[in-house]
């Protein structure tokens, strides 16, 4: 390939109900490296974006929740499978956006296609691990089984831009719920790349949704939104969680709170990420009557 | 009732079984003290007696109670073994049973409901849920919620007055077995059972301050749910309430579990053995005078057999015998309170004014004390008041649907999500709708059914969290959400 050719270079839109339209807002902002060096020009999603991705969510949120354990654990894996392809994109990306060398980079890469990997093979074993029959005192069969809450609003962290993003979607996907995502604000290019992923990937349109843009504002409005049922505020900009916290009580939503610092996304989540997201379902039935 | 099919002489319980003092205080630190609220009086809805007179905890009583708490739970509860916890909840279990006939008179004479409910239901079943709960307290290494798990501290528990002890065991139960220690605040208008819990406690030799009870009304439970020394807040009452305990908990560190209202779809496919329907229906709405948060509500009937259904069940609602809670052929007690009562008729003019059609059995109603007849309305439209908002009391309201796609849509139109029902002989239509209801428990071929083994709690608005089964350990241990 000649050197002197010109790039093509990227837009970076937002990722809706499985296409990729810019903001309804217009609203752009400048995306920089670690080192304040100009990236791109981001998508600042507005409040009629985030209505549109709620209102998509819902949409997918039947045929995703319903869609069999072990189907969903395959297109979980045929993410991992797809993002492989894309390492070298991935790596490049998360080291400009985080300002890190090519190793840790593509420490953080790998880690982030193994999450994938790890949530693939959990969606069949949900039932087992969290379920079971109950032994009530009368003629009945009873048993409880964990399902997917609904739409879950996650609000991204803020400094791991691939490896925090895929830590907190995974298991709101691995459980049969669907999402809507709001990105790392100053980090959201990966994001971008992961939703191309998403997109070639078996994963239906509406299941993930991601708007880049400013957590402080779109927070608000997705945490007051009655068709949201749970928020992760994980990525909520400092001060904001309980402020965020007090509109979700609104609609009864299960709020995962933030924790006090960013935490190390290298270590095993365990349970601790799928559970907030689940609800339990008990069925009673009579026997031999 | 003149209606009825037999004539049944009055059967009732003797009330010389308790003993109610003139006064009652709070339980701090395994004694009785006094209050330095207003105190307030409780009453016998049947016969607008009063009772007794109940303390009311300030501020200060409160924050007594939680330092009480927190002295057990550091010094005594804490480090006890487990499996001495456990003996402690064994032992309660029993004293319940031996003193069930007391506790089943002092409910209905406190709360209004019908003495074969508190006799056969609430207080069996209290007994029962410390006893499962007594089992666990060793073994919770092995309930798979993660290695060595650890109790959060101090407990805050408000409770309803639909089921007073009952669900004073749904609270305690587990919060101890867990190796929690406990401030409860019982509901201003029944907080009689509590108390001679309180005294149950005594007769255990239960550690003061393990449990705490503070009597009093609203400002009481806000005093316990934001006080700044409880891990944990446990609710069991209205969405309204449970929105406002989800604010003030905002941005603190306290694990939060809600069990709210509901509006629950009864649904009866044309294939189903219509009278067991019919008697699933009434135990549905009119068990505990239709003040229970899973009451089957909203009867959703499909179309062919709406007529059918509606006069079986107006022939069997005409043999329920509605008056004295102490009779033992009493079917449906009294509402709980003045309050209760106008709000259930309020509603119901409400859906007599937009149009649906209410039907009442002939029935005597006694001259004294909160009354109700067993209610039926039909016609009604899914945007009704009466079809979307909790009456809260022996009111239902009937719906058609034609084919199940309609009946989901139908019993999912609703911000709640605590309970259902369906009733049909197909196994796998029944496995099919339970899959597709957005609710935390789903009856099929029976209703309002309860064991302690069981989780229950709701979906969307009715709340968040389970009470009852392995699921209702991981509300009170640390970090554990499943």
């Amino acid at each position: 390939m000649s050197s002197d050719r010109l790039a093509v270079r990227k837009t970076y839109k937002l990722y809706v109900n499985g296409a990729f339209p810019r903001s309804e807002s217009g609203r752009t902002y400048e995306v920089t490296d670690a080192k304040g060096h100009f990236l791109a020009n981001a998508a600042r999603a507005s409040r009629k974006d985030a209505r549109d991705a709620v209102v998509a969510a819902r949409a997918a949120f039947r045929k995703w929740s319903g869609t069999t354990a072990y189907n969903r654990g395959q297109v979980l894996y045929r993410v991992a499978e797809v993002m492989e392809g894309r390492h070298v994109q991935f790596c490049e990306e998360v080291a400009q956006s985080e300002g890190l060398s090519s190793s840790k980079a593509r420490a953080a890469v790998d880690a982030a296609i193994d999450r994938w990997v790890w949530y693939a093979g959990w969606t069949d074993k949900l039932a087992a691990v969290l379920g079971g029959a109950n032994p009530v005192a009368g003629p009945y069969f009873d048993f409880s089984m964990p399902e997917p809450t609904g739409v879950v609003a996650v609000l991204a962290p803020q400094q791991s831009s691939l490896l925090g993003l895929v830590s907190v979607l995974a298991p709101v996907l691995a459980t049969g719920s669907t999402a809507v995502v709001v990105t790392s604000k100053e980090r959201p290019l990966p994001a971008i790349t992961l939703a191309e992923v998403l997109a070639t990937s078996d994963v239906p349109g509406g299941v993930v949704n991601l708007l880049t843009g400013d957590a402080e504002e779109l927070g608000t409005w997705l945490a007051e939104h009655a068709d949201v049922d749970a928020i992760d505020l994980t990525g909520a900009p400092a001060g904001r969680a309980m402020e965020f916290e007090r509109e979700a009580a609104g609609t009864v939503k299960r709020v995962l709170r933030p924790p006090a610092t960013e935490p190390d996304w290298t270590a095993d989540p365990g349970l601790s990420r799928m559970t907030p997201f689940l609800e339990t379902k008990t069925v009673w039935h009579p026997i031999g009557v | 009732m003149s209606s009825s099919v037999f004539e049944y002489a009055p059967a009732p319980e003797s009330r010389s079984i308790v003993d109610i003092a003139p006064s009652y205080g709070l339980f701090v630190d395994g004694e009785f003290v006094d209050g330095t609220g207003e105190p307030l009086k409780s009453v016998n809805p049947a016969t607008e007696e009063v009772l007794t007179e109940v303390a009311t905890a300030s501020e200060a009583d409160v924050d007594r109670a939680v330092r009480a708490a927190r002295r057990a739970f550091d010094k005594v509860w804490g480090p006890m073994r487990p499996a001495d916890r456990g003996k402690y909840l064994f032992r309660i279990a029993r004293l319940l049973q031996e003193r069930a006939r007391e506790f089943a008179v002092l409910e209905s004479l406190d709360n209004g409901k019908p003495i074969r409910e508190s006799r056969d239901v609430d207080v069996p079943l209290a007994a029962a849920h410390f006893f499962y709960h007594a089992g666990w307290a060793d073994k919770l290494d092995h309930a798979g919620l993660g290695p060595a798990p650890r109790p959060l501290g101090v407990a805050g528990q408000v409770i309803p007055w639909n089921f007073p002890l009952l669900m004073l065991a749904w609270k305690v139960a587990p919060a101890l077995a867990t190796g929690n220690t406990v401030v409860l605040k019982p509901a201003e208008t029944t907080p009689l059972t509590a108390l001679l819990f309180a005294e149950v406690c005594r007769r255990a030799d239960l550690p003061p301050g393990v449990v705490n009870i503070v009597t009093g009304a609203g400002e009481t439970g806000r005093a316990v749910v934001e006080h700044g020394d409880v891990d944990k807040v446990a609710f069991t009452g209205s969405t309204e309430v449970g929105k406002s305990i989800a604010r003030a908990v905002a941005g603190t560190r306290k694990k939060v579990t809600l069990e709210l209202g509901g509006k629950a779809a009864n649904i009866v496919f044309d294939d189903a053995p219509i009278d067991q329907a019919v008697e699933g229906i009434v135990q549905g709405i009119f068990f505990n005078q239709g003040h229970v948060c899973c009451a089957g509500s909203r009867l959703l009937v499909q179309e062919s057999i709406h007529d059918e259904v509606i006069a079986s069940l107006q022939r069997r609602i005409g043999t329920l015998r509605v008056g004295d809670p102490l009779d033992k052929n009493t079917d449906i007690g009294a509402i709980n309170s003045a309050e209760q009562l106008a709000r259930i008729r309020e509603l119901s003019d409400i859906g007599e004014a937009e149009g649906a059609e209410r039907w009442q059995p002939a029935c005597d109603l006694p001259e004294r004390g909160f009354w109700f007849p067993p209610t039926v309305f039909t016609n009604v439209s899914p945007a009704h008041r009466i079809a979307r908002d909790e009456v809260f009391g022996p009111v239902l309201s009937v719906l058609t649907f034609r084919t199940p796609d309609e009946a989901v849509a139908k019993a999912n139109n609703t911000t709640y999500g605590l309970s259902a029902g369906i009733w049909t002989e197909k196994g796998s239509r029944i496995l099919k709708i339970a899959n597709q209801l957005r609710a935390g428990v789903i009856w099929a071929n029976t209703f309002n059914k309860f064991d302690p083994t069981s989780p229950f709690g709701g979906y969307k608005q009715s709340g968040y969290g389970r009470e009852g089964g392995r699921h209702g350990l991981a509300a009170y241990l640390k970090g554990h959400d499943a």
